[in-house]
């Protein structure tokens, strides 16, 4: 057989015929018919069904728990405590703080402790409801100042202390020279309320069991792998007998990609009770399954030039983490990593610290803790731009970051469109000329933003690729693809068929998929970090060459015809210079098998490694980053302080549209989401007085009072797509699934300042907020509403990360622990096993 | 799926049936009877473990209940469906401010279902009742169901949930009456009448009364009658009111105002009527400032509570906003800053086109 | 199961009947998805929140998760099932695939049944008609537009009019000049966007 590993020969340059055109996605079709099985949709013979009895008190040690009423429901079949699951998990290896069921203590209201199956979902709930469980209470903290100020009784007993889960500092470049370097000084706190995904699905899972110790597990999942990983653990059952597949999400923004307790629970009590086990949540289970946004407390401080240069900027960020760790040490660093691909910031220092706290556990949603810190500094640059009498733009324009620069944290940019998405929001809003001049109560706002394509590291350390394709084709023509890449809506299925389909030049038709199956398909890390795009479509990319050279190789040899001659195309292969002359692919796939065997091909994708190397330095590295503008313009009524917005311009540099439809679908969306945080979107808690109840419950969890915008609150949106293709992506690629969200918010809040003149440095915008600041501008006071003041931490010592600038070798020079860590990150790719990293404490090998 | 609990369902055939269910056996013997119309409001309820019912009775295959007759007053039959009401001829065009209350209640899918009947006693609301049965546990429950202490003010001896329906406050300020019937006969009542200002026992009707009419009366079909219906709520549909202002003003043919009613829904646990300010208008031309004046009046007669969507003291101000823009809506005066807003937020202006004027 | 609890009906769903036993006291969407193997139709909440359970009876859009299966007798349901005509796509549906107004497809059950209704009552609906009549359905991925494009390109097929959607609905608007003529010397009047404008 060939060497399939030989680099392909090109193929003659022709058009694309189904990149970049807005071809019907692969599922369409039963999507719009119903035939698309969510995991709710499957049912086996015998099925049963679980329900899990979350906790009703925030916090507390579980005393006794008695099943005598439950077991004479009707249907009945039993049940499974933390006993029976004893061993924790979690998404990152950093942070394995979960059980499947609490075994001693709970952290929330919604804390799952037991649960119980029963022949129908209807008794499965009756039972539930009478499963008596005994708590002893214990205090409860409700936000990082209260877990600041009440380092006992601890939540969790690990974390850096107290109740601070985890605490992070760093400073890159001459900070503080910086600032005295600066014409001025420019400070602000602000406030971003937390928030959820609120897909419109409710998560479920089916569990059948196999033989006696299999078991396959049908989940809306983001993540099979790594719910494949936390089975494998809390089950202590070998991967190999477990079986994860994904079905088609209902959507999933962030907030189906941990493995969650009700998938390890149907998979116990399936291989407990030898028989299929269903979970669907109910929607008030699924706000305390939650991951979403954390609410976040920002200062920002930053030195700038009467020219509009940045000399330095400080960002603080507290992070109010709810119950458990989830990906919240990443998306502690998330705040603070990306602030410096969008402009330049020749010395930046950041400080973040995560508190827990008695809610459900936030995590990584659209944006994954960036949109916060984003709000922050386009909030804080447009009063800059005030300040000095700039345009907001044109102060915008003149610091953008370079192209293919590193940053002072060390993040590699490569292609940057962001000028072009300035300029083309500008221009198409009459930004220019109509920002400041509108009559009062109308207004225009403009922020930007940037995202990753996947993050540079997986999860866990290793040095596996993170996406896997495989091919298969055969005589009939057809090509099946497999791949581990799961579908939550974004179109990840048109992607992995249309890039292999454009390669061996066959339709879209002739591509059968197989997805997000770890028995048959090779891993792929899962639909979350924007990386499917660019990291599948890579692996796609390299399988399918593979075919092609190997297809090219025989059909070469049959027509007598130079392989660098041979061109896919029209479900042909043929002489670009004798076009008559060629094979059909059914043809060409014949003469391959005849001539190599059984056809199969893979491809892998590992991103580049990134220059930074300092502890931290593995959240924040991208292969590329996508960029996006948007201008706001909004009405606001004086008199009440209620606003909506009018319009939306938006342009997003996505590098080269695969499937413009798609992309567009993506950018909506996220306009639309952003509009639903900054409007009215908010996951809410309340206590009651403390000397009669303990209580700390989630304020609304339904989907009626957890509000979002309905067809009626959505304004018009105007969508450019830049397209600066990025030499990293799969035909210069980049994501569009995350980035359009960022800028949406803070583009509102400098809106309504340029409506009415006050500021709400806090997501969301309520009405009553406007009305303040109204009434504080017409007394004299400072035109605002928003937080006063950052809470004191103590962020320790800072690791003192020197820039490319400044000549660094992207390593911190003061840590101590550097050595230690060594093992871990050196490039010769020696690691440590997980297990031996706990036990040495050195956790510090994760990312998203 | 969040599903409903068992009990026994009965489809009455005629009002005599309906009405021996309620007061049958079963109730007799402690049962919890209850009617269901479109059931959009009794369906939730029961399947967060809300409300409880051994037996149901629906009242929509009894003949005759529902359509809506209009020959003078317009009678409307209190099985009929809250988008027929607000699609009637004889409704838009007579008591176009009412057709505007129905047309925003909920959303379309919805009122297809609901009923006029069903709004009109449809159960009150408060954030710490609406949540289901484990949610209501974490907070021990409070004083409408099971529990003792109401959290919304801890030591207030009563329920403060607020009225719900968007009819209501709309056919109390048309001065509209209800028709009840029971195994004892029946009355017909001023729709005011019906509600009590209580967050449990809101309705003041027997409990083996059922509601069968809505008759909304001439006079209020009349030209000297000006009406107007304001809602206040977060998005554009679904939500329920966090506020609402429905006014009626009659004058005479030199402009001065002979007759007014104005009431206010979501902010106290019935139709709150505000007779300060009609007090106020009566016998005067309405002006700008009049109106003004009469709005702070609403102000101080609400008590809006923190038990729904919106910060209270904000909602507490948009009183004294949205009243005053429906009663210039209602005078035919010009309503300018908010009308956009209102539109939005409340999706039922009459000012601007919509499929009701169009 | 009490016997007493039981219904036993024949449902009238997408033209044909089908004999069916369930309990009372479940709901049309439940018995949809569990007797009769219909889960085309979706769920989001359950208690007439969110939109995505909507089918048709006797042509009106309603709820299935607030209706009794058990009041179904002598109606006509209709669900997304129903919706093609033999292996073809119904316009709205094909219209939807193409205009990537379903991104997960979870909502679009619901939605593609209200706007079915919608047509049928009002064959040339203008955007605004269509999110009033879609306002009760909540979609978390499209932002609306693609879906609200969808149904009234749809509505012009089945009008029987002829072409395509305009270019920006499948490639963004055209990117502005990004030099516009120098600024003017007074502020314009604030555009109305919303007209015949971008949607
Ligand atoms: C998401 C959502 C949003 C909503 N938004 C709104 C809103 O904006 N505004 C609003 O006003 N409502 C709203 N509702 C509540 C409800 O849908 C309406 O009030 C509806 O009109 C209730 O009518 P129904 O026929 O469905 O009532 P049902 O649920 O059938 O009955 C409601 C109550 O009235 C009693 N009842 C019904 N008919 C009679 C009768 N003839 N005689 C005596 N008693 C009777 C029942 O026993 C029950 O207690 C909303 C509901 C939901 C689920
Ligand atoms: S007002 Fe008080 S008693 Fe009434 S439902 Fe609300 S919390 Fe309960
Ligand atoms: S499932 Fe949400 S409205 Fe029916
Ligand atoms: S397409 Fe996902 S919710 Fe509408």
């Amino acid at each position: 057989m060939a060497n399939p590993l030989r680099k392909p020969e090109p193929e003659p340059q022709r058009e694309p015929n189904i990149i970049g055109k807005p071809f019907r996605r692969v599922d369409g079709r039963a999507k719009v018919t119903g035939a698309t099985r969510f995991a709710d949709d499957l049912a086996f013979p015998r099925m049963c069904f679980a329900r899990l009895v979350r906790s009703t008190v925030p916090h507390a040690i579980i005393v006794s728990i008695d099943f005598s009423e439950a077991e004479k429901v009707p249907g009945y079949l039993g049940a499974l405590t933390g006993e029976e699951v004893p061993i924790p998990f979690g998404i990152l290896p950093v942070s394995q703080d979960e059980h499947a069921l609490c075994p001693d203590r709970v952290r929330f209201v919604g804390d799952p402790v037991v649960a119980v199956a029963a022949v129908t979902e209807d008794a499965a709930y009756e039972a539930a409801l009478r499963v008596k469980i005994e708590y002893a209470p214990l205090p409860t903290i409700s936000s990082v100042e209260e877990a600041l100020a009440t380092p006992e009784p601890r939540i969790h007993d690990y974390g850096d202390h107290g109740n601070i889960h985890k605490v992070v500092s760093m400073t890159f470049g001459e900070v503080e020279k910086g600032f005295a370097e600066a014409d001025e000084i420019f400070e602000d706190v602000f406030f971003y309320e937390g928030n959820t995904h609120l897909p419109m699905e409710q998560h479920s899972a089916v569990a059948v069991p196999e033989d006696d110790d299999r078991v396959t597990l049908y989940s809306s999942t983001q993540t099979p792998h790594y719910v494949h990983r936390a089975l494998s653990k809390v089950l202590e059952l070998p991967a190999s007998r477990i079986r994860v597949v994904a079905c088609s999400n209902g959507g999933g923004f962030g907030g189906k990609s941990d493995p969650f307790n009700h998938e390890i629970v149907v998979a116990k009590l399936a291989l407990k009770l030898g028989r299929p086990v269903k979970i669907t949540l109910s929607r008030e289970e699924v706000f305390y399954c939650h991951r979403g946004r954390h609410p976040v407390l920002m200062a920002v401080k930053t030195g700038i030039k009467k020219d509009g240069t940045i000399t330095a900027q400080r960002l603080r960020t507290a992070l109010d983490g709810g119950a458990y760790g989830s990906y919240g040490v990443a998306s502690t660093y998330y705040t603070g990593a990306l602030q410096t691909v969008t402009y330049k910031l020749p010395a930046y220092e950041f400080q973040g610290v995560r508190a827990f706290t008695n809610k459900p556990p936030c995590g990584p949603k659209r944006g994954h803790g960036t949109p916060q810190p984003r709000f922050g500094f386009e909030v804080h640059l447009d009063k800059i731009a005030v300040a000095l009498g700039k345009n907001p733009a044109d102060l915008r324009l003149g610091m953008l970051a370079e192209p293919d620069t590193v940053t002072a944290n060390w993040l590699k940019i490569g292609s940057m469109g962001l000028r072009q998405c300035i300029e083309a929001v500008v221009a198409g809003s009459g930004f220019r000329e109509r920002w400041g001049q509108l009559p009062e109560g109308r207004g225009l706002g403009l922020a930007c933003g940037s995202y990753l394509c996947g993050a540079g590291l997986p999860i866990y350390w290793n040095h596996m690729p993170q996406s896997g394709v495989m091919l298969k084709l055969d005589r009939s023509g057809g090509v099946a693809v497999f791949c581990g890449e799961s579908e939550i809506g974004q179109g990840s299925d048109s992607i992995l068929a249309a890039v292999v389909a454009e390669v061996l030049g066959v339709a879209l038709g002739d591509i059968r998929l197989c997805v997000a199956d770890t028995d048959l398909t090779p891993v792929d890390l899962g639909s979350y970090s924007s990386r499917v795009t660019l990291m599948v479509g890579n692996a796609a990319l390299q399988a399918a060459e593979r075919a092609r050279e190997l297809i090219a190789q025989a059909v070469s040899q049959q027509l007598e015809v130079p392989q660098s001659r041979l061109v896919f195309a029209e479900r042909r292969v043929f002489d670009a210079e004798e076009p008559d002359k060629g094979l059909t692919f059914q043809d060409a796939v014949i003469a391959t098998e005849a001539r190599f065997g059984t056809l199969a091909t893979t491809g892998s994708y590992i991103p580049p490694r990134s220059p930074g190397r300092y502890r931290g330095a593995g959240v924040g590295p991208s292969p590329a980053y996508s960029y996006t503008a948007s201008v706001v313009e909004v009405e606001v009524d004086p008199l009440t302080g209620l606003w909506n917005p009018v319009h939306v311009w938006i342009a997003h540099d996505v590098g080269k549209s695969l499937n413009p439809v798609l992309v567009l679908g993506q950018v909506e969306g996220s306009v639309y989401m952003g509009l639903g945080e900054v409007m009215m979107e908010e996951q809410a808690f309340r206590r009651l007085p403390r000397h009669l109840s303990n209580a700390l419950v989630h304020k609304h969890p339904s989907i009626l009072e957890y509000k979002s915008p309905t067809f009626l609150d959505m304004p018009p949106v105007t969508t450019y797509l830049i397209e600066d293709p990025d030499p990293q992506g799969p035909f210069g690629a980049k994501e569009v699934g995350q980035g359009p969200l960022l800028p949406i918010m803070p583009a509102v809040a400098n809106a309504i300042w340029d409506a009415v003149g006050v500021r709400v440095d806090q997501v969301p915008i309520h009405p009553h907020m406007v009305l303040r600041a109204l009434e504080a501008k017409t007394k004299g006071h400072e035109p605002r509403f928003g937080p006063k003041r950052f809470p004191d931490v103590d962020f320790g010592e800072n690791l003192i990360v020197p820039t490319p600038e400044q000549g660094g070798d992207g390593k911190a020079i003061n840590d101590y622990k550097e050595t230690l860590r060594a093992g871990m990150r050196s490039a010769s790719g020696t690691m440590m096993s997980r297990e031996e990293a706990l036990k040495k404490k050195k956790l510090g090998a994760l990312t998203t | 799926m969040l599903r409903l609990p068992q009990f026994r369902y009965i489809r009455a055939r005629s009002l005599a049936e309906a009405g021996a269910v309620l007061t049958g056996e079963g109730a007799a013997e402690g049962e919890i009877v209850r009617l269901v119309a479109g059931g959009t409001d009794l369906w939730p309820n029961l399947k967060r473990r809300n409300q409880k019912a051994q037996t149901v009775v629906s009242v929509m295959s009894i003949p005759g209940l529902s359509g809506i007759h209009a020959n003078g007053e317009v009678r409307i039959g209190a099985t009929t469906l809250l988008d027929d009401v607000a699609r009637h001829p004889a409704v838009r065009q007579r008591f176009p401010a009412f057709a505007t209350a129905v047309h925003s209640i909920s959303s379309p899918p919805l009122r297809n279902m609901g009923t006029i009947g069903g709004n009109l006693c449809v159960d009150t609301r408060c954030t710490y009742y609406n949540q289901t049965e484990e949610w209501r546990r974490s907070i021990d429950y409070c004083m409408k169901e099971e529990g003792t202490i109401c959290w919304v003010a801890t030591s207030s001896p009563r329920c403060w949930a607020h009225t719900a329906s968007d009819s209501a406050p709309m056919a109390c300020a048309l001065g509209a009456r209800a028709r009840l019937v029971s195994a004892q006969g029946e009355r017909a009542i001023p729709v005011e009448n019906l509600f009590r200002d209580d967050g449990i026992d809101y309705l003041a009707k027997r409990p083996d009364e059922i509601l069968t009419d809505l008759l909304l009366p001439v006079e209020a079909a009349s030209d000297r009658c000006g009406t107007a219906f304001w809602k206040l709520r977060r998005r554009g549909s679904i939500d329920f009111a966090v506020l609402s202002a429905a006014a009626a003003l009659w004058t005479d043919p030199a402009g001065a105002i002979t007759r007014a009613r104005l009431y206010l829904g979501a902010v106290s646990s019935a139709p709150l009527a505000v007779p300060e300010a009609e007090s106020l208008l009566v016998g005067k031309t309405p002006t700008p400032d009049l109106l003004a004046e009469a709005a702070k009046l609403a102000r101080k007669a609400a008590t809006p509570m923190d038990n729904t969507d919106f910060q209270t003291q904000w909602r507490g101000a948009m009183v004294q906003r949205y009243t005053e823009a429906a009663l210039r809506e209602a005078a035919g005066l010009p309503v300018e800053r908010l009308a956009p807003k209102h539109e939005l937020f409340g999706g039922v202006t009459t000012a601007a086109p919509s499929p009701l004027s169009g | 199961m009490d016997m007493n609890y039981l219904t036993t009906l024949k449902l009238h769903i997408n033209g044909e009947y089908r004999p069916v036993v369930f309990a009372t006291h479940h709901t049309l969407l439940e018995v949809l998805r569990e007797e009769c193997g219909l889960t085309g139709t979706k769920h989001g909440c359950e208690l007439g929140e969110c939109g995505t359970c909507t089918i048709l009876v006797d042509g009106r859009p309603v709820l299935s998760c607030l209706v009794l299966a058990a009041d179904m007798e002598g109606k006509r349901i209709e669900t997304v099932e129903g919706m093609q005509h033999g292996n073809e796509l119904h316009p709205l549906q094909a219209a939807f695939a193409d205009l990537g107004a379903a991104q997960c497809g979870y909502c679009t059950p619901g939605i593609l049944m209200t706007a079915k209704a919608l047509i049928a009552e009002n064959p040339k609906p203008r955007p605004a008609e269509i999110s009033e009549a879609l306002a009760g359905n909540l979609c978390r991925c499209t932002g609306y537009h693609k879906i609200v494009e969808g149904v009234e390109w749809a509505a012009a097929k089945m009008r029987g009019e002829e072409g395509t959607p305009p270019e920006k609905v499948f490639y963004g608007s055209p990117v502005p000049d990004p030099h516009p003529p120098a600024p003017l010397s007074r502020p314009l009047p604030p555009p109305s966007p919303g007209e015949g404008g971008d949607r």
